[in-house]
């Protein structure tokens, strides 16, 4: 990883959330590297969408959140699991069709939920979850509570219905919910200004009367404090908040396809490289004191060891067993 | 026992399903302050207040979306729609959330949700608002559909639909809001997934539900006056999931069926139908088995066309005379 020095006071007293940023997003880096291995051995099928790069998205935005918020993301959601404290071995499990797995082998990689928590689920059509971030901000309103509901999507979500219909609604009705628009700048292989007539997302937010703020989604700290701002305005006011948070991803859209090649080159991937949030944050805590390099090495370890044991975990689970095919489409 | 309308039928349902369980909440466009656009939610504003029947945008994605969000976080939401022909725009929702999220999650979430409002054709409204979807619902895993023809079944069927915990399609019509039957007191409930014979008879099943239950017994009226046939009706009532049982148990005592359904006849709720029927009473049946359905053609608006696009009693004499070799 890159290691770039970035000059930001950070405080000593809260070493132990610096640490715990740290290690979810090596946790995610490394647990999506190996997910990357797995699916070329075959042993994870279909379509899987890795999050390498864009990890300080997910864990500052989620570093946010109480325990009884509510958060709703796309496809590319392993990040979001692993950052809202899902076990890696379930999510790998999932990921590798297995009984243990999250959604008991019936989801996938597209598909990760748990009720437990509160995450409301990987969403495999573009903007299929934001209206349902929206109902649970709905439902947070009518019973009078003070959750918020935060709602990951990528850029290129802001052209489907669903994106305007939400956002008029969330915002005539005051619900609590915050749009982070994970814009790694292509959707699939296009990028935003050749599928944008608008390319400045918070146009979009203002146009229906709601705050917007732009954010460094490479920089773990300001996407942390930007998204308190926005679960403020969503508790104190039931407001709705769009963050267009610019992040960029290292991979491909999905295992098929290349880093660089046809849409983007080699030498813009490797430059936005240079701005690994990863190696990024490690230099903040290395030049600040938080920690030294051993503590760093010492929680790429325990991380790796951590994601070794969730493929363990899974190459042993039994598969689900076919008695279960039929069961819960529908509940009693 | 009182006479009601089926509108007001399934108005006592909500009322009486609201008032039972503070988690129920009817979402739509006009339902609040016009007091539904056909009336159905008539006074549950000034009842409920805004926070439980709620005015939507002209949205119907956007609004499925938020009922099903909402169901995820444990309320029941009643979401209607101004008619099934607008729910094309909501389709997504409903069978990619509303219909999966139970099964892809592996049972963790549940989504009691009921979509219901009219749907099918009323009068000359043309292609676009007179169209039966009813085959679609059904084709989905995960969806019941739900479709009464008396103003009884409405409430009992609307008040064991809002209770259930899988999304429910509840297919009512613009035609039938006005008709009227008895309904009995109380908190009567109608399963979903039992089916109901509307009439007896012998020597032939008529199989209908929705709007086709008037044209059916209509024509079994006609039959036993004219011609002496004794046709059983059997309404389904549930379409999803069927009641093969009293459908197969019915044409093995008549040995012979006709099917009377509102939509288009490829791949019809009438195909699947005579899929079921000739696997489970293949040696009962003494003719084959015949469908009545729309025309295969967008709805056109003139008069007369419309009729002639239509399930008609007259239409289903002669089905009925066909399988009876009784010309």
């Amino acid at each position: 990883m890159t290691q770039v020095h970035v000059d930001v006071g950070l405080d000593p007293a809260r070493t132990d959330f610096y640490r715990r940023l740290l290690r979810q997003m090596l946790l995610i880096r490394r647990f999506e590297e190996k997910a990357g291995e797995a699916y070329a051995m075959g042993q994870i099928g279909g379509f899987c969408h890795l999050y390498v790069g864009q990890e300080a998205v997910a864990v500052g935005a989620m570093a946010a959140l109480r325990d009884d918020d509510y958060i709703t993301s796309s496809y590319r959601e392993h990040g979001h699991a692993l950052a809202r404290g899902m076990p890696a071995r379930v999510v790998m499990a999932e990921l590798f069709g297995k009984a243990t797995g999250c959604s008991k082998g019936k989801g996938g990689s597209m598909h990760l939920f748990d009720a437990g928590r509160n995450f409301f689920g990987g969403h495999g059509i573009v903007g299929g979850q934001i209206p349902i971030a929206a109902g649970a901000a709905f439902a947070v309103k009518y019973r009078g509570g003070d959750q918020v509901s935060l709602c990951f999507f990528g850029e290129a979500a802001v052209n489907i219905g669903s994106f305007h219909e939400t956002l008029n609604m969330a915002s005539l009705w005051t619900l609590p919910v915050i749009f982070l628009v994970e814009n790694n700048r292509y959707g699939m292989g296009t990028a935003l200004e050749r599928a944008s007539a608008i390319d400045d997302i918070g146009v979009r937010a203002s146009s229906y009367g709601m705050t917007s703020e732009v954010v460094d989604g490479m920089d773990v700290l300001a996407t942390y404090e930007a998204t308190m701002r926005a679960i403020a305005r969503g508790r104190r006011d039931k407001a709705p908040t769009l963050l267009d948070v610019n992040t960029y991803r290292f991979v491909g859209h999905s295992m098929s396809d290349a880093s660089h090649g046809t849409y983007r080159t080699l030498e813009e991937v490797e430059e936005n490289k240079k701005n690994d949030p990863i190696g990024k944050f490690c230099s903040q805590l290395l030049d600040g004191e938080i920690l030294d390099h051993e503590e760093v090495e010492n929680l790429d370890t325990e991380v790796i060891g951590e994601v070794e044991d969730a493929v363990a975990f899974a190459e042993s689970s039994p598969d689900p067993d076919p008695e279960n095919l039929f069961a819960d489409v529908y509940h009693d | 026992m009182p006479i009601l309308t089926y509108r007001d039928a399934l108005n006592d349902a909500l009322r009486e399903e609201m008032e039972r369980d503070p988690d129920v909440f009817l979402m739509g466009e006009e339902v609040a302050e016009y007091d539904g656009a056909y009336k159905v939610s008539r006074g549950l504003l000034e009842e409920f207040g805004d926070k439980r029947i709620v005015d939507t945008p002209i949205t119907e994605l956007g609004f499925t979306g938020i009922g099903v969000g909402a169901a995820m976080a444990g309320l029941r939401p009643v979401i209607e729609f101004m008619t099934f022909n607008f729910a094309l725009l909501a389709i997504d929702q409903i069978v990619n959330s509303a219909a999966k999220i139970s099964y892809m999650s592996g049972g963790q979430f549940r989504i009691p949700i009921v979509f219901r409002g009219p749907s099918g054709a009323a009068l000359q409204l043309g292609s676009q608002h007179s169209q039966a979807f009813d085959s679609w619902y059904a084709n989905v895993p995960g969806l019941k559909v739900v479709a009464p023809a008396t103003p009884a079944d409405a409430k009992g069927l609307l008040k064991s639909s809002i209770r259930d915990n899988n999304p429910v399609v509840f297919l009512e019509g613009e035609m039938l809001y006005n008709t009227k039957g008895e309904v009995p007191d109380g908190d009567h409930l109608v399963p979903i997934g039992r089916a109901d014979i509307k009439r007896e008879g012998s020597d032939v099943t008529i199989v209908c539900y929705a709007k086709t239950l008037a044209p059916a017994l209509k024509a079994a009226d006609t039959l036993a006056s004219d011609s002496g046939i004794s046709a059983e009706v059997i309404d389904l009532r549930t379409i999803r999931p069927l009641d093969t049982e009293a459908l197969v148990a019915s044409v093995r005592k008549t040995n012979r069926c006709v099917i009377v359904e509102e939509g288009w006849p490829f791949s019809g709720i009438g195909a699947q139908l005579v899929d079921t029927i000739q696997r489970e009473a293949f040696d009962h049946l003494d003719a084959p088995l015949l469908r009545v359905t729309g025309a295969d053609v967008p709805m056109p608006y003139n008069k007369k066309l419309e009729r002639a696009a239509k399930p008609t009693p007259q239409k289903v004499i002669e089905a009925v005379k066909q399988v009876t070799y009784s010309t």
